[in-house]
């Protein structure tokens, strides 16, 4: 690994070098590295770019880290990463990507994340993206997240882009069944040209199951997003989805909420707020001693937080 | 320390809400106080330099502030606890309290700013400071804020309101800790008679102008007689 590689793994993961226990580390469109512990499987796909990871039933606090780092230009990439999670785990699973483009060539990595949580599992999965470089290129990256709850399974999902990913779109599905529920978290900043469009589809298929999803983002410059959300109460359920932006310069957001109901039972709620940072907010601040441009940074790193 | 020289705002919608004011404080407890739309929040606001006066000029130390923005007169030692304070999503009470300061707060400090204004630090030091604080711990919060500064003068808008279950003894005993620290002055809108009871000059305002400007014992007895036969508000409209 090279220092641009270790910044940009430092970036997504937290990490200096290669991680602890169960690990995939892919640079550059190959498998740089990988590793499986007693309770996870991790194993390459023959037919496609990618790995299925198995997780044992029962694996309690253990972790999964599969970073992806970029930092040849014009590499485009797409890669399939199957999770099999075992009935009643308690796991947590680290993704993210990376891109470092000095070059002048659009550099795109696409991650198709497959999640099947057996009953009774419990998954944390936190996804990093980021970018960087000198070069006129564009980084670009479009995960899909896909996700099958089973009975009282529950997904958490926390995604954060906040530097240098040109252009993006993600979309996130989930199927849920019985008591079972998913929460996501993302994050998003978007400066200069930059595009970012989030799709979240929901299903809630079984008895009691729930879905909150909440989007913070901040859009700069001439920054455009777009945030879509589709939940389907198709039982006794609960579902919530939550867009709130900062709307600064000028960008563009633009929030489509779609909540559908086909159960008399199901409980639906989309809230949606777009607004530039409050004059209030600024003032109080700088009756602190801030300056202006002081107190938007702070303002803005505490709604991303 | 702070004076108004012939200052008068007139409101973006031609309304005049101070009209000429000369005014002097220099002691450790100034109240002010007078009818609702009297101009006392007006004041505040001209001294934190959160609106301009349309004439007239400010003076802080010696030093005319009039065209000074909000940050530098911030910097220069003024503070300024708001009516309605502003909350915000994500930023938590170690962050305003840390902002307060001028540096990273440490979590005992923090603990000593908030058990001062009644609130129990290890429940509050990490809350965010958005819509699940009710008024009044927002209030305490923006008490504890100004403490933290411990700036030469310090403005307080209305600070008793919401306080409800926190004694005013207390909020009294906040401000007289203060100017132990600070030896300056703390400036107190309020209608409170208990806290213009502590005061060591009085000033009522009425009708966009000083209509009364004494010590507590020149000025209180006044007051109490006024508010009975309602002289100042018939003035005021």
């Amino acid at each position: 690994m090279d220092k641009i590689q270790q910044s940009l793994l430092e970036q997504v993961a937290g990490i200096h070098d290669v991680p602890q226990g169960a690990y995939s580390l892919r640079i550059n469109g190959s498998l740089y590295g990988k590793n499986s512990s007693e309770n996870i499987n991790i194993v390459k796909k023959e037919d496609k770019p990618g790995i299925d990871i198995y997780i044992k039933d029962g694996t309690k606090n253990e972790s999964v880290h599969i970073p992806v780092l970029l930092s040849q230009t014009g590499l485009r990439e797409l890669v399939y990463n199957d999770f099999h999670i075992g009935r009643d785990c308690d796991v947590t699973i680290v993704a993210g990507c990376g891109i470092h483009n000095g070059g002048s060539e659009s550099s795109e990595h696409s991650g198709i994340h497959s999640f099947y949580l057996a009953e009774g599992a419990r998954v944390k999965y936190i996804e990093k993206h980021y970018g960087e470089g000198d070069g006129m290129g564009k980084n670009i990256m479009n995960p899909t997240t896909y996700a099958e709850l089973a009975e009282g399974a529950y997904l958490e999902m926390e995604t954060v882009q906040i530097k240098g990913v040109d252009s993006t779109d993600r979309v996130t599905k989930a199927v849920l069944g019985k008591d079972s529920s998913i929460v996501v978290h993302e994050k998003i900043m978007t400066h200069g040209e930059q595009f970012a469009k989030t799709e979240f589809e929901v299903e809630l298929n079984g008895e009691n199951s729930g879905a909150h999803v909440v989007s913070r983002s901040v859009a700069r410059d001439n920054s455009y997003q777009k945030f879509i959300s589709r939940v389907k109460g198709n039982n006794k359920c609960s579902g919530h989805t939550e867009c709130d932006a900062i709307i600064m310069d000028n960008a563009k957001v633009a929030a489509v909420p779609e909540i559908l109901a086909s159960d008399p039972d199901a409980s639906l709620i989309h809230e949606a707020a777009i607004g530039k940072i409050a004059g209030e907010q600024l003032v109080k601040l700088m009756t602190l001693g801030l300056t202006e441009k002081e107190a938007e940074e702070e303002i803005i790193n505490g709604f991303l937080r | 320390m702070l004076e108004f020289r012939n200052v008068s705002y007139t409101a973006p919608d031609g309304r005049e809400i101070l009209k000429d004011v000369n005014l002097t404080i220099s002691e450790r407890f100034v109240a002010v106080t007078g009818p609702n739309g009297s101009g006392k929040s007006t004041m505040a606001k001209l001294i934190a330099g959160i609106i301009s006066p349309t004439a007239g000029d400010i003076y802080f130390e010696g030093r005319k502030i009039t065209d000074m923005s909000v940050t530098d007169r911030a910097r220069a030692g003024i503070s300024f606890a708001f009516q309605q304070p502003v909350r915000f999503k994500g930023i938590t009470v170690k962050d305003l309290l840390s902002l307060s300061a001028g540096k990273d707060t440490s979590v005992s400090e923090a603990c000593g700013y908030l058990s001062e204004v009644g609130l129990c630090a290890k429940d509050y030091i990490n809350r965010e400071v958005n819509a699940s604080l009710s008024g009044g711990e927002l209030k305490r919060i923006e008490i504890a804020m100004i403490n933290a500064r411990g700036t030469k003068l310090s403005v307080f808008d209305e600070p008793e309101a919401g306080i409800d279950l926190w004694s005013f003894n207390s909020l009294i005993k906040v401000f007289e800790n203060m100017y132990s620290r600070t030896k300056g002055s703390i400036v107190i809108i309020s209608h409170q008679e208990r806290i213009l009871d502590i005061a060591d000059k009085i000033v009522v305002l009425s009708g966009g102008g000083i209509a009364e400007y004494g010590s507590k014992d020149e000025v209180l007895p006044k007051l109490l007689d006024v508010r009975a036969g309602c002289k100042f508000t018939k003035e005021a409209r």
